[in-house]
């Protein structure tokens, strides 16, 4: 059912019967393959970055990026302080600056501050669970937070959601946009959840962020890194279009 | 430069609203703001029709001059100051969104074609492993006949493409419902 657009080495499907929301919710029509016109190579991710970056500047804090305090309580979250890193790329491997990362999760115990999450497990009142932050120059980024707590969930009996961190990214353009998991290595929960297994098996080692003792700062907390690499759009058709507009005039 | 393998999406969740949502983003107008006030409004379904309480719509569109506020539209038609053409929406319990926006300008295809006056929308969801690509066409644009991408959908299928314009105490609004599955599935693209 899914075009070019969605490599199968990659991509989830969408219909994906272990994870049972799929099942009423995911299209059964094929997917129409779009050209790349000017609505798809362009996208408000320039725009977006450029607003933040204004804020940043404008305010004392560096973006939104440490969730331990952004709770703005004067009381640091409960948990394992852990710092997030790693370079937002495109396909060519090439860095791509000023790029916005939002991005939300549960707290230590595996609750998300939302009004649906039932879960038995305490709310921590000094932390939020999400916060967002730009790339710098080099396509890097780096966020300070707790590890997440696994938590159960309703798809099937004992059901249990591996740690995570969702990530939001818009990229350059409208083709660029991402929106995943981050998951921490070593987590036996992993094999069993149908979400991180809807990923094709070769790549699932993609969502896995590596320990990195580089990262790591002694005596404050653990590091990690997670690079991110987003679509970018085709070959632009629009050099040509501006070429024949000027040709005819 | 080595080949990178593109990163997997993994589902928004239902708990995506302090992350994605942290304030409201689906005015995209502002008094100063160039252009046909219109409000788009709809619901989001599954398969069995029942309301999709948990989705999240965003749309990406031009001004009302036809040019998106991006590098890469390098034509001379005027930015608006007051404008930035993105919008976010989540839907309630009853799987309703609503926008408030203009009415954009037509973009070109290629060199030759000029494409109809739509909006780039993007659906999330819990149960959406990736999210929905489609697009928002209005339903009393005469250009729809000549648009190119309108015209790669199967005739059948292009209503679930055009919003249908309705008035309400003197202002426009365009219905446009989002059907995940099943009859009057929404056409959806890959990019």
């Amino acid at each position: 059912m899914d075009g070019p657009g969605r490599d199968p080495s990659t991509f989830p499907p969408y219909l994906y019967e272990a994870y049972r929301a799929t099942t009423r919710r995911a299209p059964k029509q094929p997917l129409i393959p779009l050209p790349h016109t000017l609505s798809e190579i362009t996208g408000p991710g320039p725009a977006l970055s450029g607003a933040l970056h204004q804020t940043v500047q404008g305010a004392a804090s560096a973006e939104d990026s440490d969730l331990t305090t952004n709770m703005g309580t004067g009381t640091e979250a409960m948990g394992e302080r852990i710092i997030v890193t790693g370079r937002v790329l495109d396909e060519g491997g090439t860095p791509l600056p000023n790029t916005l990362i939002e991005i939300w999760q549960a707290n230590a115990a595996g609750r998300y501050r939302h009004r649906v999450d039932q879960h038995h497990a305490p709310l921590d009142p000094n932390f939020l669970g999400y916060g967002r932050c730009l790339t710098n120059k080099d396509g890097v980024y780096r966020l300070i937070t707790i590890r997440p707590g696994a938590y159960p969930w309703q798809n099937h009996p004992n059901a249990w959601r591996p740690a995570h961190i969702h990530f939001s990214l818009f990229g350059s353009s409208w083709v660029s946009r991402l929106v995943t998991q981050m998951y921490f290595p070593g987590d036996p929960l992993q094999p069993l959840d149908p979400i991180f297994n809807s990923v094709p098996a070769a790549a699932r080692a993609r969502l896995i962020a590596q320990y990195a003792h580089d990262v790591t700062q002694d005596g404050y907390a653990l590091g990690f890194r997670f690079d991110i690499v987003l679509h970018g759009p085709n070959a632009t058709p629009f050099e040509p279009y501006e070429t024949a507009q000027r040709a005819t005039r | 430069m080595t080949r990178r393998d593109l990163t997997p999406p993994q589902t928004v969740g239902p708990f995506f609203h302090g992350g994605l949502l942290p304030e409201a983003m689906n005015v995209l107008v502002t008094g100063e703001t160039a252009g046909e006030r219109i409000r788009i409004e709809g619901c989001v379904y599954d398969g069995d029709g029942a309301p999709v309480s948990d989705a999240l719509v965003e749309i990406w569109q031009a001004n009302a001059a036809g040019r998106y506020r991006h590098p890469a539209d390098r034509r001379s038609a005027p930015l608006d100051p007051a404008f930035t053409g993105f919008g976010r929406a989540g839907t309630d319990e009853r799987g309703f969104y609503w926008l408030e926006t203009i009415k954009p300008g037509r973009v070109p295809f290629d060199a030759t074609r000029t494409q109809a006056p739509h909006l780039n929308v993007f659906v999330f969801a819990r149960g959406l492993l990736d999210h929905l690509r489609t697009r928002l066409y209005f339903d009393d644009e005469r250009t729809n006949t000549d648009d190119p991408v309108l015209r790669v959908v199967p005739q059948p299928r292009r209503p679930t493409l055009l919003a249908k314009h309705q008035t309400a105490g003197g202002r426009v609004i365009y219905r446009y419902d989002v059907v995940l599955q099943g009859d009057g599935e929404t056409v959806f693209f890959t990019l």
